[in-house]
């Protein structure tokens, strides 16, 4: 019996996680060293990725029919946004349900790109509905249409989204 | 070094260095915006695929000023080092904070810079570059900084072995608050280090009875404190304060299990087998995978022993063995499922990538391997980084492999369009060549017209004013003049006189009116230009349009073909890696299943022995003396 008592004892003063600490000691080098191929293969494919995103961009949106849409959320802004709606001279371009980690990202600061396209040079409108709930809980519905030109440069419009009681307007339209 | 490296929590700190949110400033830069946007998301790879490129375009741009991410590009340099970072790539984090470290910035930027290149150098295990860039540190230092720089310099010195001056560093930090029980906890750990073994307890004490401000992140580390003081005090045979130390640690948390194994056994060395039911009941009774409660198992009924309730010690040595046939089976079934890919194919799954706190709970799904034999494994840095690696590893195989399908769907547009203008353009380009030529021409008109005028100006010409019908006459006047000239006859005279007359009266209109015409014309040429210039406008459209037509098929095929065996070459060594990295993960998990493995068999053997004993002392005892 003492001598489950040592074990017992030299288990507990070693501990469990020593047990995991041998095994993962033994692999500690292959792990480092598959991790400096990891490193070298992710900042490969990355120059791969910004290739493959210039190549698109030449293709699929070429600079003189370019136009992208970006939503941001005011600063401080507590609409718990639900949804947006992006029409183009009429024509349904972009929907957007938001989860919650992408509502955080927007009240952090961060835009998002909802729609990438391309239209012709000339004069356009653009209409924006977005949906959301305000802070007390009710619900909100909010629509607005903006008229904008495309030149033959790319054409960046930002929408800046706010709550009916933020002191800004609804829906902001910027042009990049 | 490296035992009391695993000691310091100093790299739990991360996440209060982690993203501060921006929103400070206006936005200028959309795709900054959007970079960040992935970022916050945790989308590391996009976030770095969008701001690479628009640091690339603005490096490219030749008046920087000029362009939107000038007036974040500090911040944007800055997060390209924490995107890789996160990303798990040191290497290019590195790379990017160095280069900030040597632009000429502010002492305020270039400190940050220094510190976080030092937190990375820690990470990777080499304090001596963390030390060097430690003491690149120096002038204005941001305020929020100045704790977490003196805390990782703590660490670094204690990673050196230079403990004594980590106790020096530790010493100003106490009172900082972000850095409550954390600060304690590591000065005890650097006493200790350093020799002092008194102070390190008394250290230790203190920091096992930190206010953690309803931090869970303080409330383990001051667990942890009690865990270190109470194994060291129960080494140095002070039980009673063992004890102590031991029952201040949490009953929910993550040293729970640990610290009511102790208790018992800090109460079995001072003797006392009753008080040492107490918690090693509580702990017996709880999940069986875990370590400390298996011991308990065992260390239960061998309290009762001591105390010679045979029965009761003989009813739970049957029951333990039970438990550790049942943990046995799981074990084995583990390593099978993990054998068989179930691991990794769980690992991969979407609820995975969602939660990571997914990972403990694949026990729940059937055929999974039982990922509480492999908690304190997952824990630990080394086989983190290894299941993040393969998680990333698999994210870029699935990158690649829709990019591959990709290029089939870009070679079908292109095509496409070329069967669409090929036979088009030819007979576009007549006609064009034809409205080209009158454009030209009526370009030329406009310019002779504009010359004209401008010498009218400097030399006037009323005569060039004149309107069609005036300037016929005028010729119809001349060609009788000419006649009457070369005429004999007696009328010429005055036929002469009536011409002469007819002149006057033209050039009398002419020089009246001359002020008036050329206003009109200056006018008029005016208009002419804003139609000239709307032709210009359609022409220049054409053209692009026209160009635009061909680059929309032509050119393509070289970076295709090029990007199409890079995707290809990257994916092979992205399988190779996986398979690797994955085969490497199921041998760890599989090695440290066989060692819980191999412990419960031991633990099966001793549970053997002691129920035969167990039982046989029972039944020699006398009447009623082997029941609890």
């Amino acid at each position: 019996m003492n001598k489950i008592i040592q074990t017992v004892l030299l288990t507990m003063l070693i501990g469990a996680a020593c047990t995991a600490g041998r095994a993962a000691e033994a692999y500690r080098e292959q792990m480092q060293g598959l991790d400096e191929q990891v490193q070298e293969v992710k900042s490969d494919v990355l120059s791969i990725a910004a290739q493959l995103n210039q190549l698109e961009e030449r293709l699929l949106y070429p600079s003189d029919t370019h136009l992208a849409v970006f939503v941001a959320l005011a600063k401080g802004e507590t609409l718990r946004l639900d949804a947006v709606r992006i029409q183009i001279d009429g024509q349904p371009a972009a929907r957007y349900i938001y989860s919650f980690k992408e509502l955080e990202a927007l009240q952090k600061g961060g835009v998002q790109r909802i729609y990438t396209g391309n239209i012709a040079t000339g004069q356009h409108e653009i209409e924006v509905s977005l949906t959301g709930k305000l802070s007390g809980g009710k619900d909100y519905t909010h629509t607005e249409r903006f008229p904008f030109s495309k030149a033959i440069q790319p054409k960046l419009i930002g929408v800046t989204l706010a709550g009916p009681d933020s002191g800004q307007p609804s829906i902001n339209v910027g042009e990049w | 070094m490296r035992s009391a490296r695993n000691l310091m929590l100093g790299l739990t700190l991360a996440a209060v260095w982690a993203t501060r949110a921006s929103h400070s400033a206006e936005l200028k830069d959309l795709y900054f915006g959007e970079a960040l946007y992935q970022a916050y998301q945790g989308h590391y790879f996009d976030a770095l695929e969008r701001l690479d490129a628009e640091m690339a375009q603005h490096r490219r741009v030749d008046e920087r000023e000029r362009d939107s991410l000038f007036f974040h590009i500090k911040q944007a340099e800055f997060s390209v080092g924490d995107f890789e970072l996160y990303y798990r790539m040191h290497h290019r984090a590195g790379r990017a904070i160095k280069a900030v470290l040597e632009a000429n910035v502010e002492d305020a930027v270039r400190n940050e810079a220094a510190f976080r290149l030092a937190r990375i150098h820690f990470q990777k295990d080499q304090p001596r570059n963390a030390l060097e860039a430690l003491e690149r540190i120096h002038g204005d230092v941001p305020v929020g900084l100045r704790d977490e720089i003196e805390f990782l310099r703590a660490n670094v010195y204690m990673a050196l072995g230079r403990a004594q001056d980590a106790v020096e560093v530790l010493k100003r930090l106490q009172g900082s608050r972000p850095l409550t029980g954390f600060a304690a906890y590591n000065m005890g750990i650097a006493l200790l280090q350093s020799g002092h073994q008194p102070q390190a307890l008394q250290q230790l004490d203190k920091a096992g009875q930190v206010d953690a401000h309803d931090s869970a992140a303080a409330a383990a580390i001051r667990d942890k404190s009690n865990m270190v003081l109470g194994k060291l005090l129960l080494d140095s045979s002070h039980f009673a304060r063992a004890q102590q130390s031991f029952d201040r640690v949490r009953l929910e948390g993550p040293y729970s299990n640990q610290a009511l194994l102790n208790s018992g056994w800090a109460e079995v060395s001072a003797r006392n087998y009753q008080r040492a039911l107490v918690p090693w009941g509580i702990l017996a009774g709880r999940d069986p995978t875990d370590s400390a409660v298996q011991e308990a198992k065992l260390a239960l009924p061998f309290a009762y022993s001591k105390l010679n309730v045979h029965g009761r010690a003989a009813l739970l040595y049957d029951q333990a063995l039970t438990t550790f046939g049942q943990e046995l089976v799981k074990v084995d079934a583990s390593i099978k499922s993990i054998r068989a890919g179930k691991f990794l194919q769980a690992l991969a799954r979407e609820e995975v990538l969602q939660d990571k706190d997914w990972v403990i709970r694949l026990r729940a799904l059937p055929d999974e391997p039982e990922t509480f034999y492999l908690a304190t494994l997952m824990a630990s840095h080394d086989f983190q980084t290894a299941l993040q690696n393969y998680l990333d590893l698999e994210d870029l195989r699935r990158r690649l492999t829709a990019w591959q399908s990709n290029f089939d769907a870009f070679e079908d547009i292109i095509r496409l369009r070329r069967l669409n203008y090929e036979p088009l353009l030819p007979k576009v380009d007549a006609r064009f060549g034809e409205l080209d030529s009158q454009v030209r021409l009526r370009l030329e008109q406009r310019e002779h017209l504009r010359k004209r005028l401008q010498d009218i100006l400097i030399a006037p010409r009323p005569e060039l004013l004149a309107t069609a019908d005036e300037r016929i006459s005028l010729n119809r006047l001349h060609q009788l003049e000419k006649a009457l000239h070369q005429s004999n006859d007696p009328k010429a005279a005055l036929l002469q006189e009536r011409v002469e007359r007819l002149k006057g009266v033209l050039t009398w209109t002419l020089r009246t009116q001359y002020a008036e015409r050329l206003t009109k014309a200056h006018e008029h040429l005016r208009e002419l230009d804003r139609d000239v210039a709307m032709l210009k406008a359609r022409y220049d459209e054409f053209v692009r349009t026209r160009q635009a037509a061909t680059h929309s098929y032509a050119g393509y095929g070289t970076s295709i073909t090029q990007l199409r065996s890079r995707v290809h070459d990257a994916l092979q060594q992205v399988n190779t890696l996986l398979a690797r990295q994955g085969t490497l993960i199921e041998a760890v998990a599989i090695s440290e299943l066989q060692a819980r493995g191999d412990r419960l068999e031991k633990y099966q053997t001793q549970a053997r022995y002691a129920v035969a004993d167990s039982y046989d002392r029972a039944t020699n005892a006398p009447a009623g003396g082997g029941q609890p």
